[in-house]
């Protein structure tokens, strides 16, 4: 029995005066593919971020792969670290580097490859993301929306994570790249195994990737299971977010 | 504990016939461990051009392993390969990947170093252009402010105000006072030697007053104002905000650039008189305690040895000086790209120009005004 890739027990988040999550609880098994969804400004962003562990949770404890996020020397956090990639809301791409040498960063600091591996390595990434040679050279003020995101996840996808979050991959990508997203996605999980968590407001994307779905509603996660047994939940913010007639559109052509 | 990740590779029957049998992880953690090993296996194996390769002991391949033997099987898979399906199908995509183009730098000509020498000054070229446009759209807000007073950006002007000139005198109070004893102090161990103890006030005076005082001020607030100027027209224009502003309608010169310069040309002469005054009390206090020249003394003599003009030059200098500070830096921000490179480099360059550029300006005026104030013996 090996831990959950991700635990989550009793988790309160404040800001100010205003509790953001309040005894929230989440775990996600290896292999599993997990959407967040939840209202603008209900903390999935904020939540993602304390699972990577750039915010310290007010109350409550993270465990990712069954080890705590903190503590235990600079080595043991950088190896945890390694074993995520993260995709970030707006992209977070290095302005200064172009878009080759910002895939090519996390594995020259890794210092075990050569140049000509590493080039080949990054070529693999941007085409798994759909993206030409010739966009190897661009800078990231160069680059449309959706081509940051693509870069940002060819970067997420640079050292082989196990551990993949995503917050809104699909946001600013036309509904073409929103499906091969979800194929690479699936791909990635079949051949490798990996578990994402993804926060997304796209029904398209979350009924392509048959993922199980986690509301986050009311400062907690009000429920977790597939879209069927979701839908089957009686609350507002469900029944407003998957039952209205957009949704049933979307939900229906899958 | 997991078993630890490990890249496998052995070599097999006799030389000429030997297969290449792969187990284990080939991912970048087995890689990792794997180390010098590997290589040296690799590149063996690499020697035979139609080696068997039996992939099926593989237990988890990424795109890490698959493109390192990739590059061991020189970017074609082997005639010979037995590999699991799944396994086969990150090799397609990898067999899919477009090759980068060749991008062969164009041939050099024997003029290239004409070339080379033209580049920097093609570069001056735009920035004095640039510069200049920078000039006449100032102009240009000015006559548009006169015509239409009610356009004047006064909240901006004021928040610069209290910005670049009261945050500021803290600072050059302190730099001011400082200098002002350290000046007094090396001029009274010489004056003192020749007894001619009266003088420092000559010294102090003048000195402070005309040349000091100004070139202090400015380079402190070259340093101080001058990058914040920059950075934040930088930063706003790496976030986008100044063409939100331009798309609302609101000109980026009037709203952003006009007031700063103003609030410097205001700011400016007034901070001269402050640090210059600090200054002179520094270099006050220093006369008393190392010649015990009294206050009353010092307050008298002063106004006798450095004429009235001298403050107005002074003015003049704060004035001329702040407006140089605020374009040069206002300049430098909107040259920004929208990268933290550019943003770093401009705000350095914006800083050396503005102090290099106080130091020429205070240089002209120096000898433009050579026959004024000056007391006659
Ligand atoms: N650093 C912060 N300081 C204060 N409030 C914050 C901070 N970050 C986020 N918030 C607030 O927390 C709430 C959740 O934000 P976020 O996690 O970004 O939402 P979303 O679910 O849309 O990603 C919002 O109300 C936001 O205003
Ligand atoms: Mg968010």
């Amino acid at each position: 029995m090996t831990a959950p890739v991700i635990d989550i027990r009793d988790l309160s988040t404040r800001f100010g005066e205003v509790w953001i999550h309040r005894h929230l609880n989440l775990q996600v098994e290896q292999g599993d593919v997990v959407a967040l969804v939840g209202g603008s400004g209900s903390g999935k962003t904020t939540l993602l971020r304390q699972i990577i562990g750039l915010l310290h949770p007010t109350l409550g404890d993270i465990r990712l792969f069954g080890e705590p996020l903190f503590g235990g020397g600079v080595h043991r956090e950088q190896a945890l670290r390694r074993r995520f990639g993260v995709l970030f809301q707006h992209g977070a791409l290095f302005s200064a580097f172009n878009v080759f040498d910002n895939v090519a960063f996390p594995l020259r600091e890794l210092g075990c490859f050569d140049e000509a591996m590493i080039h080949d390595l990054v070529m693999l990434k941007l085409s798994m993301v759909e993206l030409l040679p010739r966009h190897a050279r661009l800078m990231p003020a160069e680059l449309s929306g959706g081509m940051v995101k693509r870069v940002a996840l060819a970067r997420a996808l640079a050292l082989e994570p196990e551990l993949l979050l995503l917050d809104e991959p699909t946001a600013g990508l036309d509904p073409d790249r929103s499906d091969s997203f979800v194929r690479l996605v699936r791909q990635l999980d079949k051949e490798l195994g990996l578990t994402v968590v993804l926060v997304t407001h796209d029904l398209d994307t979350l009924a392509a990737l048959e993922s199980r779905v986690a509301v986050l509603a009311e400062q907690h996660i009000l429920a977790l299971g597939s879209i069927e047994e979701i839908m089957a939940v009686d609350h507002p913010f469900i029944r407003n977010f998957f039952l209205s007639d957009r949704s049933r559109r979307a939900l229906e052509t899958h | 504990m997991l078993p630890v990740p490990l890249a496998t590779l052995e070599l097999l029957g006799p030389p000429g016939e030997r297969s290449a049998t792969l187990s284990g992880a080939w991912t970048l953690a087995g890689l990792r461990n794997a180390g010098e090993s590997l290589e040296r296996a690799l590149a063996d194996a690499m020697t035979e051009p139609d080696l068997a390769w039996n992939a099926l002991g593989i237990d988890a391949l990424d795109s890490a392993g698959a493109v390192r033997l990739w590059r061991a099987w020189g970017q074609a898979l082997p005639l010979a390969l037995l590999s699991r399906p799944e396994h086969g199908r990150i090799f397609d995509r990898l067999a899919a990947v477009p090759q980068d183009e060749a991008k062969a730098p164009p041939p050099q000509g024997p003029t290239e170093w004409i070339i080379a020498l033209g580049r920097p000054l093609l570069v001056l070229r735009t920035v004095l252009a640039d510069f200049l446009a920078l000039l006449g759209q100032l102009a240009l807000d000015l006559l548009h402010v006169c015509r239409h007073p009610a356009d004047m950006p006064w909240k901006e002007i004021s928040a610069n105000l209290f910005k670049s000139g009261v945050r500021a005198m803290p600072v050059t109070a302190l730099v001011g006072f400082l200098i002002g004893v350290v000046l007094s102090y090396l001029s009274a161990l010489q004056l003192r030697q020749f007894g001619a103890d009266v003088f420092i006030i000559n010294i102090l005076g003048m000195g402070i007053v005309r040349e000091l005082g100004p070139v202090l001020t400015a380079v402190l607030v070259a340093g101080r104002s001058g990058s914040a100027m920059t950075a934040q027209l930088g930063v706003m224009r790496v976030t986008e905000e100044i063409d939100a502003l331009a798309t609302m309608g609101v000109s980026r010169s009037l709203r952003l650039i006009f007031p700063k310069v103003v609030a410097l040309a205001i700011a400016m002469p007034l901070l001269v008189l402050w640090t210059s005054a600090m200054a002179i009390i520094g270099g006050m206090v220093s006369a008393w305690s190392q010649l015990n020249m009294s206050h009353n003394f010092f307050f008298q003599i002063l106004p006798r040895v450095v004429p009235l003009e001298n403050l107005w030059i002074a003015q003049g200098k704060g004035f001329t000086f702040g407006i140089a500070v605020a374009l040069v830096a206002c300049h430098f921000g909107l040259r920004v790209r929208p990268n933290t490179e550019s943003l770093s480099a401009n705000t350095t360059s914006s800083v050396v120009t503005a102090i290099t550029a106080v130091i020429l300006i205070d240089a002209v005026i120096a000898i433009a005004t050579r026959g004024i104030g000056v007391p006659k013996l």
